[in-house]
């Protein structure tokens, strides 16, 4: 078929359409061969380095902003961290400083108590040996005056000795009754 | 058909209507017949080798200007010129060969896509108007470079045995049938192919060619008398024709670009 069209071209008219011409073969290869060269060697080449450069920049950009991010998280979670350790740190303190000021104010309390007790105490002693010691005082006193009296109102000296504290120690045991029966 | 029907300007006196009896000035083969600008020793450099010049030029220049020295920020015309680098690179050939096989190809690809594009778009340009691949060798030696291409790629890959295996669509499992699928697979590969990838991109270009200059020597031709409105017609025609040939001019620019890859890429297969 297409050697008749061939044909049927050839019989019409000199000229065959589908039969190329010497000259433009030569033309077009090399008008090709220039282009394809031109692309080939260093068009396509720089183009490729310049497309390659700016997906590198590109990936670049993202995978920095990307570790930006990253840090500025790790950042923030360490002082987020630091923040509550000192504010538990701060509690702890406080904690720590009330339990001190009750024990303080404890021990203080303690030791006013038995210095109180123990003046209490040496006043006590104070009092019953200052008391002891006047009634001592006294009943020698009362002895020699009662009997001073008694050997004037007599008359008699009342040399003897056994008598005489027998009657004192009566005296003074009446006295005592007597102050007994009149609490 | 006469001799001075090979004469490449039409005449102009030549109206409807008019007495001086011409008919209408078909356009025929004689619209790709160009009388040569100048002759070197017997060569014949004509007007359209000068626009296939042209055209290697107008490419080389523009992507000279756009990558030569390019930048990771690109500007107005670096960012046009990706635009069209990436369309071939990531739109035909990544898609058919895949990136790794591919990426070998490119080059050729991103060529012939682009010398075939503004070799077609000449057909619309003033004064230029003629598409250089409306001529059978423009597209011819980009076929046959092709061709070239891949049987010598898969010689490469599978060998001579492999080869034919590969390009005869060799398959045991066909049983009876495969005798006359070798050789039907024989002829359609090696032979026809090559033929139907160069025809169909001279063709589209030829027939397109023909149906401007049609149409445009129409409104010349009707723009007589009563006849002014049927001009009108024509010239709209001119106009659409325009525009579609644009739309197919970039179209077979693609899909000879689109077929060579799918060669190469029949080439690299394990089984054909």
């Amino acid at each position: 078929m297409i050697a008749n069209l061939v044909q049927l071209a050839a019989e019409e008219t000199e000229q065959n359409p589908l039969l190329p011409a010497g000259p433009e073969l030569l033309v077009g290869t090399i008008a090709f061969a220039i282009v394809f060269f031109f692309f080939w060697k260093k068009l396509l080449p720089n183009i490729n380095k310049v497309l390659d450069e700016r997906h590198k920049a590109i990936e670049g950009g993202i995978e920095e902003a990307e570790a930006m991010k990253v840090e500025a998280q790790s950042v923030l979670e360490q002082y987020k961290a630091q923040l509550a350790e000192a504010r538990h740190e701060a509690a702890r303190l406080r904690q720590e400083a009330q339990e001190q000021g009750a024990q303080l104010i404890a021990e203080m309390r303690e030791e006013g108590q038995r210095q109180r007790e123990e003046i209490v105490a040496a006043g006590h002693a104070q009092i019953e040996a200052d008391r002891s010691a006047a009634a001592q005082h006294l009943r020698q006193d009362v002895g020699r005056l009662a009997t001073d009296l008694a050997g004037k109102l007599v008359g008699e000296s009342l040399e003897d000795h056994a008598r005489q504290s027998r009657v004192i120690d009566r005296f003074l045991d009446e006295l005592e009754e007597k102050a007994e029966a009149a609490r | 058909m006469s001799a001075d029907q090979t004469q490449l300007a039409f005449d102009w006196s030549c109206r409807i209507l008019s007495d001086n009896g011409c008919g209408f000035p078909a356009p025929g083969l004689n619209s790709f017949l160009f009388k040569p600008l100048f002759t070197v020793g017997g060569f014949e450099f004509n007007k359209v080798m000068l626009l296939a010049l042209v055209t290697t030029a107008l490419v080389v220049t523009f992507f000279a200007l756009a990558f030569g020295k390019a930048k990771v920020v690109p500007g107005k015309m670096q960012l046009i010129a990706e635009a069209g680098y990436d369309f071939v690179r990531r739109g035909i050939v990544y898609e058919t060969l895949g990136k790794r096989e591919g990426e070998k190809y490119v080059p050729l690809m991103v060529s012939l896509f682009f010398f075939i594009w503004i070799m077609n778009i000449w057909s619309v340009i003033p004064l230029a108007q003629f598409p250089v691949s409306s001529l059978i060798a423009f597209p011819m030696v980009l076929a046959l470079i092709v061709y070239v291409t891949w049987v010598a790629l898969t010689f490469k890959k599978h060998g001579f045995v492999g080869f034919f295996k590969n390009v005869t669509g060799y398959d045991k499992s066909l049983g009876a049938v495969l005798p006359l699928v070798m050789v039907i697979e024989f002829f359609s590969n090696l032979l026809v192919r090559p033929f139907t990838h160069a025809v169909r991109l001279f063709a589209n270009m030829f027939a397109g060619h023909l149906m401007l200059v049609m149409f445009t020597v129409a409104s010349w031709y009707l723009m007589n008398s009563y006849m002014i409105p049927a001009a009108g017609v024509s010239f709209v025609m001119t106009m659409a024709m325009i525009c579609f040939e644009l739309f197919v001019q970039a179209v077979q620019a693609y899909v000879f670009v689109l077929l060579a890859c799918s060669y190469i890429q029949g080439a690299l297969a394990e089984h054909h």
